[in-house]
């Protein structure tokens, strides 16, 4: 089906957070710091107040003051704008300009004289900063080491031992929307309508931070133009817009230019890698030790959790996962799609590829070799693992059977050619939520559920959920998603959007279809499901996404261009409610993946303390000419314990893809890339003897 | 973006007047580089002299079987020209390299030479930049300067010319024809630009008031076997790293004739006149063509993360004379 929004889309209708209609809003442009770390010493804002429709600046000397909260996800500093003198990263907002146009506020910012005392920073991050410790937990809840028998005798005994450090660049989600809010306070109601992904958690957010009752609170976010993760925390663009309306008494709309989102949004940190695979001759994993280096900001002890895949996908005698991190004076980093898990796959992923030359065993077939009976680190059964259906059929389909292991061998003209593999694997979550549905005197039905769609399809899956378990046809459902007065519901993360939105919308459409007999009133009639005693206590077993990657890669040697042209990915995804959606999912997800592996990539100054390509001319996405033919598709992975038998989808299409593209490259030209982006300077510059 | 005025000139007269008139002034072509440093604060103009009206919009032949452009002429409209894409390849390539279809369309030809480096210092006002800020220091060379300058910079500026264009026109001798208040003036696009040297933010020797108003294409023979050949890091809309434009006349398998330019080496489009010398009255062989990039090359200094420009520069430059050499002889 194809989205119920689509026409308002693409014919302009619909409305974006700061296309928003306000009546007589006023708009705040934010002043970002120009220093990495330090103090404002003094803001001197005559110049700026007396420029024409100039309304108010403000600042850490008069800004109103916030509750002091925990943050959702641990203490959370970066929420605390214009509340101290202190400057922890360049770009952190030192003052909101307010006044009558968007061009008098931002000529106003421009004028506002803004004097620091400068401190010494550290924005430079190596696997061998002093300042690494080990956290008490990683992104999301996991524990930060993991160690299961004997690590380092298992690979002291191994015949076969890979020991390589794998780097992934600081990456941004870049959505296309730029982060924007308009917020209203009046008559004691706090009314926003801001881009974010969980109107009801923002909604949440912001009662705790603004120590106003949550019923008092509204947010909406009807369109969303792409979060990626980074629009799931309660931005800075919101919270001075509040600000600034708790000061003025009218509307106040902030919409952040593209640097800002750059600077205050989040991104994927940086991380070093090393993992240690120890094997027997035919590739049975004796020993996996997965270690991991990343950074954080001084605001918020965001870890990534890169060894979150290490820890389910293969079988071995031994594990070891640790995680290490060090705070520096950047902005913080965020979950962004498939988080952890998507840099951890390209170091675990290509280690497992250069372990199948080592021992001669094709790539697939090694990773069907150490498939685990149970979890391995906790023993814990899987609720369903299709990952091998994944890979039989993902062969198939890629011809891969017959493929000649060796290296540097197929040319193309100036290309050289080859094929690479991967495995992928996410979590399958579901969360409570809850949903309305009202049977309306005309006979069609409106089902209001607090969720979000990014553009992924979300509104259409719950709408075809709902027609389903009504018994109607879907142009009879109206679905109407984004605003916090729903009720409770999780943001949009974690994959689990359609499972846990779509299990309240079924067990509200099929009380309500239970009651479609009698004759509806003109009111209409209403019930509501709530899921949150149905999840009950999670039982101790694994419910998991997989799919099997595939990659065909072109290399000019001469010239270090990377060509891909060819992607396949292979999913177990429970049930996929939207065929044409989840397709657009995942190729979404392998496109990133691809851009990930060839192009993606944060470049900071040391010196300056600043990054120098904050703009999507200097940060590269991938373009249409570097994305081949991306195939995906999904086998049968029926799995009752799942709601609706529903894993999501949203993410898995990321992992796993880099590595299988940088594999293809080794089997290419036979050079190990073990950094990310594959560049064109790194495989020019890249040495031969690196062959193994 | 500080307020400006806009004036949209009636002849070129009137254009160059204003110009002479309004020190502050910039000419708006397509304004694709323009507009976003003025919304940057990299460019404060206080006039903008809109001249897309202006008659300059004609590809005419010259008398000599050269081609004359006019500056206004889209470089999508350049790089469709059935002439250009039969007698200068290299050209119609490098137009079509550049940018986006969209950006194309609205890019002017004399915009296009005059468009500034992609220095990330450059385009940063809170950053410090000599060709910016004169003075202010030069942030790239010890800062992230991978597509720096390999080539005849100075420790003042080590920016590279953006433009793909002017690589294939600086191969092909091309002559800007300038308007000015003294009246018009022919100057060759290898003398156009000015070396480093201790001014990087003096670019090019325009006189004060100048308006380009045509490109001419010299009769060329040479440039009918012409290639333009372009490494990003990505697949589109994205600038070199490094690219050639070549043209080679091979008779009796020994190079006659021979035009070489690199792109994204130098401050300005590079004429490898050294190694057009090395490889003329030699043999069409990739040896030669390799020595004739060492020719050029040796004077090539590199910073710690640049390097790779040497080798990716004297490969292209095998790869493109020879891909040549074979449609040569086919």
């Amino acid at each position: 089906m194809i989205r119920v929004e689509g026409r308002a889309k693409v014919t302009g209708a619909a409305r974006y957070a700061a296309d928003a209609a306000a009546r007589g809003h006023a708009h705040g442009a934010l002043v970002p710091a120009t220093i990495a770390r330090g103090r404002v010493v003094s803001i001197d804002d005559d110049a700026a107040l007396a420029l024409p429709g100039v309304l108010a600046v403000l600042h850490h000397g008069n800004a109103p003051r916030l509750a002091e909260v925990a943050g959702r996800l641990g203490p959370d500093a970066s929420t605390r704008v214009l509340q101290s003198d202190r400057v922890p990263h360049t770009g952190w907002p030192v003052a909101l300009v307010v006044a009558e146009t968007a061009e008098q506020a931002r000529a106003a910012a421009d004028a506002l004289v803004v004097t620091y005392a400068r401190e010494q920073h550290d924005v430079a991050f190596t696997a061998d900063h002093p300042g690494h410790y080990t956290p008490e937990r990683v992104f999301p809840y996991e524990p930060a080491v993991t160690v299961v028998g004997d690590v380092d005798a298992e690979l002291a005994a191994a015949p076969v031992v890979v020991d390589e450090t794998y780097t992934t660049p600081a990456e941004h989600h870049a959505p296309m929307e730029p982060h924007a809010a308009t917020a209203h306070w009046r008559d004691g109601r706090l009314d926003v309508v801001d881009s974010n992904q969980g109107a009801f958690v923002i909604a949440g957010d912001l009662a705790g931070l603004f120590a106003l009752d949550p019923a008092a609170v509204r947010v909406r976010a009807e369109h969303v133009g792409g979060g990626f993760g980074g629009k799931a925390v309660t931005g800075a663009h919101v919270l001075l817009a509040v600000l600034a309306t708790l000061r003025l008494g009218r509307p106040v709309r902030v919409v952040l230019d593209r640097a800002q989102v750059f600077a205050l949004t989040g991104y994927r940190p940086a991380t070093v890698q090393r993992l240690r695979l120890g094997a027997d001759p035919d590739g049975r994993l004796r020993a996996v030790d997965h270690d991991s280096a990343t950074a954080t900001s001084t605001l918020h002890e965001y870890v990534e959790g890169t060894g979150a895949g290490t820890r389910v996908l293969y079988a071995a005698d031994a594990l070891r996962i640790s995680h290490r991190v060090t705070r520096l004076d950047v902005p913080t980093p965020r979950m962004m799609r498939a988080p952890g898990k998507a840099p951890g796959s390209f170091a675990l992923e290509s280690a497992m590829d250069e372990l199948a030359h080592r021992c001669g065993v094709d790539p697939v077939a090694l990773r069907l070799r150490n498939e685990p009976a149970a979890g391995p680190v906790t023993g814990w059964p899987f609720s369903s693992r299709n990952l091998a259906a994944c890979f039989t059929e993902g062969t198939r389909r890629f011809g891969w059977d017959g493929r000649d292991p060796r290296p540097g061998v197929r040319r193309d003209g100036r290309w050289l050619v080859g094929t690479g593999t991967a495995a992928a694997v996410f979590p399958a979550l579901s969360v409570p939520a809850t949903a309305a549905a009202t049977a309306e005197a005309d006979g069609t039905v409106t089902i209001r559920v607090g969720a979000t769609d990014l553009g992924t399809g979300a509104r259409t899956a719950l709408t075809l959920l709902a027609a389903e378990a009504l018994g109607l046809p879907v142009d009879r459902v109206r679905v109407l998603i984004g605003d916090s007065d729903f009720g409770r519901a999780p943001l949009a993360g974690g994959s689990w959007g359609t499972s846990s939105w779509g299990a309240a919308v079924v067990k509200a459409a099929t009380r309500l279809r239970e009651t479609l007999a009698e004759p509806i009133p003109a009111g209409g009639i209403t019930v509501v499901g709530d899921t949150a005693a149905d999840l009950g206590a999670p039982a101790e077993r694994h419910r998991l996404a997989f799919g099997a990657q595939f990659a065909e890669a072109a290399v000019d040697v001469a010239t270090g261009e990377v060509r891909v042209r060819r992607l396949l990915g292979v999913f177990a995804v429970g049930r996929v409610v939207n065929p044409t959606a989840a397709r657009g999912q995942l190729v979404g997800g392998m496109t990133m993946g691809l851009s990930q592996a060839l192009h993606e990539e944060a470049l900071w100054d040391r010196t300056l303390g600043t990054q120098v390509n904050a703009d999507l001319a200097g940060y590269h996405i991938a373009t249409n000419a570097d994305v081949p033919v991306i195939e995906a598709d999904w086998v049968d992975d029926p799995d009752p314990e799942m709601p609706g038998g529903i894993k999501g989808l949203g993410e898995i299409g990321i992992v796993g893809t880099a590595a299988a593209i940088a594999n293809a490259v080794w089997h290419a030209t036979g050079v190990r890339h073990r950094h990310l982006p594959i560049r064109p300077d790194r495989v020019l510059l890249a040495k031969p003897n690196e062959l193994v | 973006m500080k307020e400006f005025g806009y004036h949209r000139a009636s002849t070129v007269d009137d254009a160059v007047a204003l110009l002479d008139r309004e020190p502050g002034a910039r000419v708006l072509g397509g304004g694709t580089n323009l507009v976003d440093l003025m919304k940057s604060g990299v460019e404060e103009p206080s006039l903008l002299v809109d001249v897309r009206e202006l008659p300059l919009d004609l590809i005419e032949p010259t008398g000599n079987g050269g081609l004359r452009i006019g500056a206004t002429v889209a470089n999508s409209d350049l790089a469709a020209h059935p002439e250009v894409r039969r007698r200068w390849p290299a050209l119609a390539q490098a137009l079509l390299a550049g940018a986006s279809g969209q950006v194309r369309n609205m890019a002017t030809v004399g915009g296009n030479l005059l468009q500034r480096t992609r220095c990330a210092y450059f385009a940063n006002p809170a950053m410090p930049c000599n060709k910016r800020v004169p003075g202010s220091g030069c942030a790239a060379r010890g800062g992230e300067h991978r597509n720096h300058a390999v080539l005849g910079w100075s420790e003042h500026c080590v920016a590279t010319h953006p433009s793909d264009m002017a690589v294939a026109l600086t191969a092909f001798d091309a002559v800007v024809t300038v308007a000015t208040p003294a009246g018009e003036t022919d100057i060759p696009l290898s003398d156009f630009y000015l070396p480093v040297g201790r001014t990087p933010h003096r670019e090019t020797v325009l006189p004060a008031a100048a308006l380009i108003t045509a490109v001419t294409l010299p009769g060329l023979p040479v440039a009918a076997r012409s290639r333009y050949r372009k490494v990003r890091e990505r697949a589109s809309f994205a600038f070199a790293i490094g690219s050639v434009a070549a043209a080679v006349e091979i008779a009796d398998g020994q190079v006659r004739d021979a035009r070489l330019a690199f792109g994204a080496v130098a401050s300005r489009p590079w004429r490898a006149r050294s190694a057009e010398r090395a490889l003329i009255g030699s043999p069409a062989v990739p040896e030669t063509f390799a020595a004739a990039a060492d020719a050029e090359l040796s004077a090539a200094k590199t910073l710690p993360d640049n390097g790779y420009k040497v080798a990716l520069i004297r490969e292209l430059t095998v790869a493109t004379l020879s891909e040549l050499t074979r449609e040569t002889s086919r």
